[in-house]
C-alpha cells in the first residue's frame, strides 16, 4: 500500500486541483506541438517566412524572455474545440500553432459504409453551419459520376436554399465575432435573424439543421405551399436588420479600433496558403467559385462579388455583410423566376417512385424498398466538384468502383485551409487580438476535423 | 407572543430550500463540441431565452459552473479533456448529454468517437435528437430541475 502511494508516476503530469491522484497522461501531440528547438525549415513555416512580411519582435531574444502558452480546446472563443499553442514575447505573438483533431469523427470512413443515397445524412453533419452546401457538393459529385442532369426547378431550389443558408451562416459569423470582441448585443441580434431563416428551413426540410434535403437526383421535397410569402417576408425584413448591424458596428470606434489593421493577410499570403472564401476576398483577390466554376445554374443570376482591400479583420467582417446583400439579391431573382416542373429527376434508377404509386402497386413498393436498402450503383470513376460555401471552396472528391457505396470520399473543407492562415495573420500581433482574428476566419471545427 | 406563526411566514426544510436555490441559478459551463453547441447557443439567445430559468450565464471557466451540457460528438482525443473539465467543476454538479452522438455515438459507429459520454462522466439527463431543438434542450433542463427538487441534497 505505502509503495503505491509514494510512487510518483513518471508519465502522468496533469493533476486536477482538489484531487489527490494525477488524472491523465498529457495528450501527446508529437509533431503538432511547438517546442523551443525546431529545425530551420520548420521555423520558416511557423514564422511565416515563406512569404515576405515585416516583423517587429526581437529575433535574438533569449529563451527566458519567451513563453509558450496554451489556449483551448475548451475555450469560449476558439469556436469549438480548436487548440492553439502560442509563443509570446511579452504581449507580442511570435509563433502560433493550431492543433486540430479534437472533433475528428471519422466521417470520411463512415461515408464508405453508407450508400450513395445515404451519404447526404453523413456529409450534412460536417460543416454544421452550412449543411446545405455540404449536401450540394456531395450530390453534385454523385450526379456527375452518374452523368445525370437534375431538372431546372431542382437546381433553382438548390440555389435558393444554399444562398439563404449562406446568409444564416454569415449571421452566426457576425454574431460570434461581435461577441468575442465584446459587442454582446451583436450576438443576440445575429441569432434572432438567423432564427427567421431557420424557421423557413424547418418548414421546407423538416429540420432546423442537418437537413438531408438536397439529395442525389434533386431535392427531398418540393417547396411548401406559401413559400413565396415566406421568402418575400425574409427579403423585406432582413436588409432592414442588416442596416441596424451597420449602426451598431460599422462606425463604432471600439469595433473599428479592435478590428482595423488586425490580423492582416496579404493577397500573396492568402493565395500561397490556399485560403478561400470571404477571408481571401477580404485581401482583394477576386475568386468566387460561383463565378469561376458555376454550379446549379447560378451563373444565370446577377450578383457581385464584394472585395476588401487590406485583408484585416474589419475587411473580412465587411465582406461578409456585403455578401449577405448579394445572396439576398440571388434569392430574389430565384423567387421571381422559379421554373415549373419536377423537383427531382424522373430516373427510377436514382429516385424512388412517387408516394401514391406505392399504395397501389406491389412493384413500386419493392422498388422503393430496394432503392433504400441496397441503394443504386454508380459507374466506376472519380470526380471533384466544388461549391462556394460561406467559408470558401468546399470540394467533394468521390471515387466509385462501380458499387452502391463510395470507394473513397474526401471533402476539401475550406475551414481547414483557412486555419493555416491563422499563424500568418497572428504573428507579430498582440495577444488580445487573437480572438478577433480567430473569429474573423470563421472556422467551423466540424469542417476542419470531419 | 402569539402561539401560531404569523400569516406571512414560510415553513420548509433545508433540503427543499437548498434544492430550490440550486435549480434557480444553475450555471452551465461553456462547453460546445459540434452541431448541438449551435442549438445550445440558440437556446441562450433572444428567441428561446434561457434567462427565464436563471441560467443564461454560460460560465467560461468550469470552476464557476455546476452544469455541464455535453453538446455534440465526443472524439477519443477529446475524452480526457472532457473528463478534466468535469473534474474541475465544483460539487454539486450535473451533466446533460445533449444529442444522439453524446448519448450513444449516434450515427457514427466508428474508430473515432466515444460511444456515449456516459463512459467517461456520470450523466443525469439524456436529451434525444440530432440535433435536439432548443425546446428539447429546455425540456431536458427542466426535467433536471424536477430531479433536483425531488431528490435529497447530493454532495
Amino acid at each position: 500500500m505505502t509503495d503505491e502511494k509514494t510512487k510518483t508516476p513518471e508519465t502522468i503530469d496533469i493533476w486536477v486541483a482538489g484531487t489527490e491522484e494525477p488524472q491523465f497522461s498529457p495528450t501527446d501531440e508529437g509533431a503538432q506541438e511547438i517546442g523551443l528547438d525546431e529545425s530551420e525549415s520548420r521555423l520558416d513555416e511557423q514564422f511565416g517566412r515563406v512569404v515576405s512580411d515585416d516583423y517587429v519582435f526581437d529575433e535574438d531574444a533569449t529563451d527566458d524572455e519567451r513563453m509558450i502558452v496554451n489556449m483551448g480546446p475548451q475555450h469560449p472563443s476558439t469556436h469549438g474545440v480548436l487548440r492553439l499553442q502560442i509563443e509570446l514575447e511579452g504581449e507580442i505573438i511570435r509563433r502560433t500553432k493550431p492543433i486540430i483533431g479534437y472533433l475528428h469523427t471519422g466521417m470520411e470512413k463512415t461515408a464508405e459504409v453508407l450508400t450513395f443515397g445515404q451519404g447526404t445524412t453523413n456529409v450534412t453533419r460536417m460543416d454544421y453551419l452550412s449543411p446545405l452546401h455540404e449536401e450540394l457538393a456531395y450530390s453534385l459529385a454523385v450526379e456527375r459520376l452518374l452523368d445525370v442532369e437534375v431538372p431546372e426547378r431542382a437546381s433553382a431550389i438548390r440555389v435558393l436554399m444554399t444562398e439563404l443558408n449562406r446568409v444564416a451562416s454569415h449571421l452566426v459569423a457576425l454574431a460570434t465575432n461581435g461577441m468575442d470582441v465584446g459587442a454582446l448585443s451583436m450576438m443576440v441580434y445575429g441569432f434572432r435573424e438567423r432564427e427567421s431563416i431557420l424557421s423557413f428551413f424547418e418548414k421546407t426540410t423538416g429540420l432546423r439543421m442537418n437537413h438531408n434535403y438536397i439529395r442525389p437526383g434533386g431535392v427531398a421535397a418540393d417547396l411548401p405551399p406559401g413559400w413565396k410569402d415566406d421568402v418575400a417576408g425574409l427579403l423585406e425584413t432582413l436588409p432592414v436588420k442588416f442596416e441596424q448591424y451597420d449602426d451598431l458596428l460599422k462606425e463604432n470606434p471600439v469595433w473599428t479600433s479592435r478590428t482595423r489593421g488586425v490580423g492582416i493577410i496579404t493577397a500573396e499570403e492568402a493565395t500561397a496558403y490556399g485560403i478561400t472564401g470571404p477571408a481571401l476576398r477580404a485581401s482583394g483577390v477576386d475568386w468566387d467559385i460561383r463565378k469561376a466554376m458555376p454550379y446549379s445554374g447560378i451563373d444565370r443570376y446577377e450578383f457581385d462579388v464584394p472585395l476588401g482591400e487590406n485583408g484585416d479583420v474589419y475587411d473580412r467582417y465587411r465582406v461578409r455583410v456585403l455578401e449577405m446583400y448579394e445572396s439576398l439579391k440571388i434569392v430574389e431573382q430565384v423567387m421571381d423566376s422559379m421554373p415549373k416542373g419536377d423537383y427531382r429527376i424522373d430516373d427510377r434508377k436514382v429516385t424512388p417512385p412517387p408516394r401514391a404509386r406505392i399504395d397501389e402497386s406491389m412493384e413500386a413498393l419493392i422498388h422503393h424498398f430496394k432503392l433504400f436498402t441496397e441503394g443504386f450503383k454508380v459507374p466506376a470513376g472519380e470526380t471533384y466538384v466544388a461549391v462556394e460555401s460561406p467559408r470558401g471552396e468546399l470540394g467533394c472528391y468521390l471515387v466509385s468502383d462501380g458499387n452502391a457505396r463510395p470507394y473513397r470520399m474526401h471533402m476539401r473543407g475550406p475551414s481547414f485551409a483557412n486555419l493555416q492562415g491563422l499563424p500568418i495573420a497572428m504573428a507579430d500581433s498582440l495577444m488580445a487580438d487573437t480572438i478577433a482574428t480567430i473569429a474573423s476566419m470563421d472556422p467551423v471545427m466540424g469542417d476542419v476535423d470531419r | 407572543m402569539a402561539t401560531t406563526p404569523p400569516g406571512n411566514l414560510l415553513m420548509t426544510t433545508v433540503d427543499k430550500a437548498a434544492s430550490w436555490a440550486r435549480t434557480r441559478s444553475m450555471f452551465p459551463a461553456t462547453f460546445g463540441l459540434a452541431c448541438c453547441a449551435i442549438e445550445m447557443m440558440v437556446s441562450g439567445t433572444s428567441h428561446y431565452d434561457l434567462a427565464r430559468f436563471g441560467m443564461e450565464v454560460f460560465r467560461a471557466s468550469p470552476r464557476q459552473a455546476d452544469l455541464m451540457i455535453v453538446a455534440g460528438r465526443v472524439s477519443q482525443k477529446m475524452a480526457p479533456v472532457l473528463r478534466q473539465v468535469y473534474d474541475q467543476m465544483p460539487d454539486p454538479k450535473w451533466v446533460i448529454s445533449m444529442g444522439a452522438c453524446a448519448s450513444t455515438g449516434g450515427m457514427f459507429n466508428n474508430y473515432a468517437l466515444v460511444q456515449g459520454v456516459d463512459q467517461i462522466v456520470p450523466v443525469d439527463i439524456y436529451v434525444p435528437g440530432c440535433p435536439p431543438g432548443p425546446q428539447s434542450l429546455m425540456h431536458g433542463i427542466l426535467s433536471l430541475h424536477d430531479k433536483i427538487m425531488a431528490g435529497e441534497i447530493r454532495n
